[in-house]
């Protein structure tokens, strides 16, 4: 097993931008949930959370590969974006403190909150995107930068202590806003903004900090088709310049377009992990995702057939025994 | 006759407030009382003793129509009141303007004892001059009441002072539950009650019973009323909940002062007639103390059976849970919370005629105090859930009686609070409220 | 029209009333808490009144004034922070609940008798009178002694005090305020810092022309002295420069990130929870400075510096325009001056019977409260940005 945890070993300055080398280097990691990766830039242990009498998370042990993008997807309520948050320090583990563990980028964090996560290099965007709608675009991007010596109540008051640090800032986001496309936007309120503009503004603004890693919790939620191929174009691009991203997703098509590696979750637990294309046919993950019609297009007037209705009640009964039979045992 | 009687009683209601003007202000130098043949009488005393006067003890006055009169002493502990009227009065000292460890003794002969530790004065005839005697002695005076028997009395005080609150805090804690809605002007409901009940019984002249069913209605009719008009439509309008409060607070402000314009700043009794006095072991209450503390739980037992059992209660409780999925399960929320606004104003009236009748009387600013009670009393016992508003009102009640058995009287409204404090500090949910991410 | 000059006088008065100027102050401070970090403090009335207990007990038994000074503002630093620690990590409605207990438990502390030692420092209900502080701080007074009428040339002077001129006057400041508020929203063409030097030149000619029409005379020193009023006036001034430091800063800006979402602010790696405690202390000391500035020409009672004190700060903020920097000082001068206005009004008019009387003396203030207790209602629902809010940025709801 090979995890030497060096920030500074492999090829990530510069990024992988060769698919060919991406293939590679998750050639060798054996496609098992929790499996070790070569160079993984977060590892988590015994993630689980509890509500009440229902477990929500109860992952063993994850490691995400630096420099690639991997895909967290799943059915619904299995449990990916409660994983999000609780890696990212937005809920707390039941099990903190009793064997949880994270590590990032070399460094223990057993007792995260969300801005030390954050301050650490690994920031997240969310689902709702939370643009902060009565604060113009500019002052979205200028709050991203961190270590800022304004924001120190001691400095703030006398601006040579931050005025060069703040005009940096500004150029920083200038650039970003351009490459978002949202320069000319740049005075407006964010709640004016439509919903994709508000996603590209979420992820300009956490590129302000210059993270190691950046996690998306579905970001092509409520995204127009056109805006879609333009957000993967930007994540494709991070990936290139040597940025870890995970991101959680249900579009099966964009995890299949850009992702190096997929994890899959179902009922709290990782069921599957391994690159985009084998991993979609793991049973472990079609019986996740509720059987062998995931396939089947349901717009197909061939479907009413009587000899399908019959499979179809065979199916039913079959299951129905099954889960008496459970009952019962 | 009676309304002869009523009117003469309220011009010199009207009219008294200009004398005390006059005179220089209520609580002023005291002059000597000289009664006049079929004018005035006079009720005078000292506080204290002539070896020992108590100087700066609020002495307090209630006429026979509830109304009331304060005196400071001054050296001499000499207070003096000079009455119009011929009838049933009572002297009572503010404990609060007492020395710390004096306390008022009440007369050893029990058909004197008033309620709530005042004195009786019967039988006022104009032309006479009528001298109550008002003992003050040392609080740790030990004359045949231990500890123990302290303990049990103010226990029972705050459980009267609990339901009382119970009342109250129990709309308050459902209107949160439903709309979200810290309502700031719910204590001025309460107010409400006790000055349209005043109004009703004591200036009207109605029986009790009538009187106190037409404060309920009246009063539950402004919580109908106020949905209908204000908060139903701010609520469609969008309005966020901190917009709301302030609205609240507004309304509270308005209601203060109105009352103050329309009622004067004086203290209001709800006084009916002179209630008997029982005892209980150590326990020593009145009557009416009890009818009230029945009166309080029976109502409140209607209203527990009510959320529990009918399906307008569980429909309420399931709003005040979570109003969208209720909404979403068919509840018609609208119709739940114009109810709840309805029962939960109806309930404040309720208890401030009570508070009128049993605790110290009604003031325009009574609100003030009992607000933070009930907010207590609600966030103690898990915001937006009826029985911890119960449970909480109970535990505030209790504190507040008790408190001064171990620090002085004017710190037991403090005690309850930083009770409230301290307990956000430790379980920010309440004691029955459920366990969520409250930052 | 002497009796609507006599209104004027008495809302002239008001205005330049050193308490006024006091109750700014702590409105500037509630700004910060609510108008920019959105912190819903209803105890802002208690930092005002730890202000004012710290520096006259520490005068009354002697010590420097300035020593007074430090202890108020030192006490309500600590308050901020015993507030603060438990609550900040709570939701908003629990931070209100806190503060107006905690508020409460200072006025009762203060007014009790219970305790002799506590009695003795702060005088129980009755308070602390103001004579017994007030000397050092009125003896730093350079004004010369005597009487001083701002405008000393009035209307008086013009025409024998006509009422034409009086009239053609208001006429003058109506047009005035006009243009103000024309340039201020930018429809006349001006943009920038010609703009703000116009709206600053606006204003003061306004003033002067105000107090033309409205002299107001006073003594220099003493209470309600001019002396009084120049500090109060300054420390707002004071103040004001403060918080446009503050609030144009990175600080400032992760204030409002704060007010917005506290969870993007996290995501972003802010601490949260000590720009909140820091946005605390700095409003709780200028509300103790407020205070301070309350009590000096009047006495230490804690009823006045109770919950209504704290709802009259927020009608205050709300009027002029929360998170703005000239919206306190507006909202606190339209709230006293307009109470002042109503009481006159009706007392001339509503009391009285030359016209109808239908309340007495007692009743018109009450009748005050009222009515600011409805416009309240109605500025919340209608116009929460208040007068100088921005619209888009107000709409709250916590």
């Amino acid at each position: 097993m090979s995890d030497s945890m060096s920030p500074t070993a492999t090829a990530t300055a510069g990024g992988l931008a060769d698919p060919a080398a991406r293939r590679r280097l998750m050639s060798g990691v054996q496609p098992e949930p929790g499996s070790s990766k070569p160079n993984p830039i977060l590892k988590v242990d015994h993630i689980v959370r509890q509500f009440g009498g229902m477990t929500a998370v109860d992952v063993e042990h994850l490691e995400v590969q630096r420099g690639i993008i991997t895909a967290l997807i799943g059915p619904n309520g299995a449990g990916k974006t409660t994983f999000f948050n609780l890696i990212t320090g937005f809920d707390r583990p039941t099990s903190a403190g009793q064997g949880a563990h994270w590590s990032f980028d070399g460094a223990n964090l057993d007792r995260t909150s969300a801005s030390r996560v954050a301050k650490s290099g690994m920031v997240r965007t969310f689902q709702l995107t939370k643009a902060l709608s009565r604060m113009t675009v500019m002052d979205n991007m200028m709050l991203g930068a961190q270590d800022q010596a304004g924001e120190n109540l001691a400095k703030c008051l006398f601006k040579p202590f931050w005025g060069a640090q703040e005009k940096q800032v500004e150029a920083k986001a200038l650039e970003l806003l351009e490459r978002f496309k949202l320069l000319d936007k740049r005075t407006d309120y964010a709640g004016s903004l439509s919903g994709g503009q508000r996603k590209l503004l979420e992820m300009a603004r956490a590129l302000m900090s210059d993270p190691k890693m950046i996690m998306l919790d579905e970001p092509m939620a409520g995204v127009n088709p056109a805006l879609t191929q333009s957000l993967l174009g930007h994540i494709q691009s991070l990936r290139d310049e040597g940025m870890t991203v995970l991101f959680v997703e249900h579009d099966m098509h964009v995890v299949r377009h850009i992702s190096d590696w997929v994890v899959v979750m179902a009922e709290g637990r990782l069921v599957a992990e391994g690159p985009a294309d084998t991993v979609m046919s793991n049973q472990a993950v079609i019986d996740a995702y509720l059987g062998a019609h995931h396939d089947t297009d349901l717009g197909d007037d061939a479907l009413l057939s009587d000899a399908a209705f019959e499979q179809i009640e065979k199916e039913v009964a079959q299951e129905d025994a099954e889960r008496e039979e459970e009952e019962q045992s | 006759m009676i309304a002869r009687g009523t009117a003469i009683i309220g011009l010199l209601m009207l009219v008294a407030p200009l004398f005390l003007l006059l005179s220089g202000g209520p609580a002023d130098a005291v002059t000597l009382c000289l009664p006049k043949k079929d004018e005035t009488a006079c009720i005078a005393g000292t506080m204290g003793s002539r070896a020992d006067p108590k100087e700066g003890v609020d002495v307090i006055l209630t006429k026979p129509d509830g109304s009331t009169e304060t005196q400071t002493t001054e050296k001499d502990g000499k207070f003096a009141f000079t009455v119009t009227e011929p009838g049933d009065y009572l002297v009572g000292v503010d404990p609060d303007t007492l020395a710390k460890g004096d306390e008022l003794r009440p007369p050893s002969e029990e058909r004197l004892r008033g309620p709530d530790g005042t004195i009786k004065v019967d039988g006022v005839e104009l032309g006479k001059s009528y001298g109550p005697v008002l003992t003050v002695r040392a609080a740790d005076f030990d004359d045949s009441t231990s500890k123990w028997d302290e303990f049990v009395q103010s226990a029972v005080s705050g459980v009267r002072l609990g339901l009382l609150l119970a009342l109250a805090s129990v709309g308050l804690s459902l209107i949160y539950g439903t709309t979200g809605l810290s309502n700031f002007a719910h204590a001025e409901q309460v107010t409400l009650g006790g000055m349209v009940g005043y109004g009703m019984i004591n200036v009207a002249g109605l029986p009790l019973l009538v009187g106190g069913l037409l404060v309920v209605l009246i009063c539950g009719f402004s919580g109908w009323f106020q949905d209908r008009v204000l908060w139903q439509p701010l609520r469609r309008r969008g309005l966020g909940l901190t917009q709301l409060m302030i609205v609240t607070i507004g309304l509270s402000l308005a209601m203060q002062y109105s009352f103050q314009f329309f009622a004067g700043a004086d203290t209001k009794r709800v006084i009916v007639a002179q209630a008997t006095v029982r005892h209980f072991g150590p326990v020593i209450i009145t009557d009416r103390s009890l009818a009230a503390m029945a009166i309080s739980a029976v109502v409140l037992g209607l209203v527990g059976f009510a959320l529990l059992r009918t399906r307008i209660g569980r429909a309420t409780r399931a709003v005040s849970d979570n109003p969208a999925l209720a909404q979403a399960s068919g509840i018609d929320t609208d119709k739940v919370i114009r109810l709840v606004w309805t029962v939960a104003m109806a309930l404040a009236g309720l208890s401030g005629l009570l508070y009128a009748l049993v605790v110290n009387g009604i003031k325009w600013d009574t609100g003030l105090q009992i607000l933070l009670l009930l907010f207590a009393a609600v966030t103690l016992g898990g915001l937006g859930t009826a029985f911890g508003a119960l449970l909480g009102s109970l535990v505030i009640g209790l504190v507040v009686e008790l408190s001064p058995l171990v620090i002085p009287g004017d710190f037991k409204y403090a005690a309850a609070l930083l009770i409230l404090i301290l307990l956000l500090l430790v379980r920010p949910q309440g004691l029955l409220g459920r366990a969520q991410r409250v930052g | 029209m002497d009796d609507i000059q006599q209104i004027l006088q008495s809302m002239m008065r008001e205005a330049v009333s050193p308490t006024t100027a006091a109750v700014a102050l702590a409105v500037i401070g509630l700004n910060i808490h609510f108008g920019y970090t959105g912190l819903l403090n209803i105890g802002q009335s208690a930092f005002m009144l730890f202000g004012a207990y710290g520096f006259a007990i520490m005068v009354d038994q002697g010590h420097s004034m300035w020593l007074g000074v430090v202890v108020g503002l030192l006490l309500a630093f600590v308050f901020a922070l015993v507030l603060g620690v438990p609550t900040l990590k709570l939701r908003g409605d629990y931070l209100a609940i806190v503060t107006i207990s905690a508020a409460e438990i200072v006025r009762y502390v203060g007014r009790s008798v219970g305790y002799e030692w506590l009695f003795n420092l702060t005088g129980g209900a009755q308070g602390i009178p103001g004579s017994h502080y007030r000397g050092p701080f009125a003896d730093l007074s350079f004004f010369p002694s005597g009487d001083t009428t701002l405008l000393a040339f009035n209307y008086h002077d013009v025409a024998g005090g006509s009422t034409l001129v009086r009239l053609v006057g208001w006429l003058i400041v109506i047009g005035l305020i006009w243009l103000t508020v024309r340039i201020g929203r930018g429809r006349m063409g001006l943009a920038g810092a010609a703009r703000t030097a116009t709206i600053a030149a606006l204003v003061v000619v306004t003033a002067l022309v105000i107090f033309f029409l409205v002299p107001v005379g006073a003594q220099n020193t003493g209470v309600n002295g001019w002396w009084f009023t120049f500090v109060a006036w300054l420390l707002v001034a004071a103040g004001l420069v403060v918080v446009l430091g503050l609030t144009r800063s990175p600080w400032g800006r992760a204030l409002r990130g704060v007010r917005e979402d506290e969870d993007a602010m996290r995501s972003l790696g802010k601490n949260v929870f000590a720009i909140k405690m820091q946005a605390l202390v700095i409003g709780g000391l200028f509300g103790a400075a407020g205070g301070m500035m309350y009590v000096l020409p009047t006495a230490v009672q804690p009823d006045a510096l109770g919950r209504n004190m704290t709802f009259f700060c927020y009608t205050s903020l709300l009027l002029g325009g929360a998170a703005t920097i000239w919206g306190p000082v507006l909202g606190s001068l339209i709230f006293w001056v307009g109470r002042v206005a109503i009481i006159g009004i009706s007392n001339t008019y509503l009391s009285s019977s030359d016209y109808i009387d239908v309340m007495n003396g007692q009743q018109t203030s009450q009748f005050a409260f009222i009515v600011i207790g409805v416009a309240l209602m109605l500025l919340v629902i209608f116009r929460p940005q208040g007068i100088l809010g921005d619209k888009r940025e107000l709409r709250f709801n916590v």
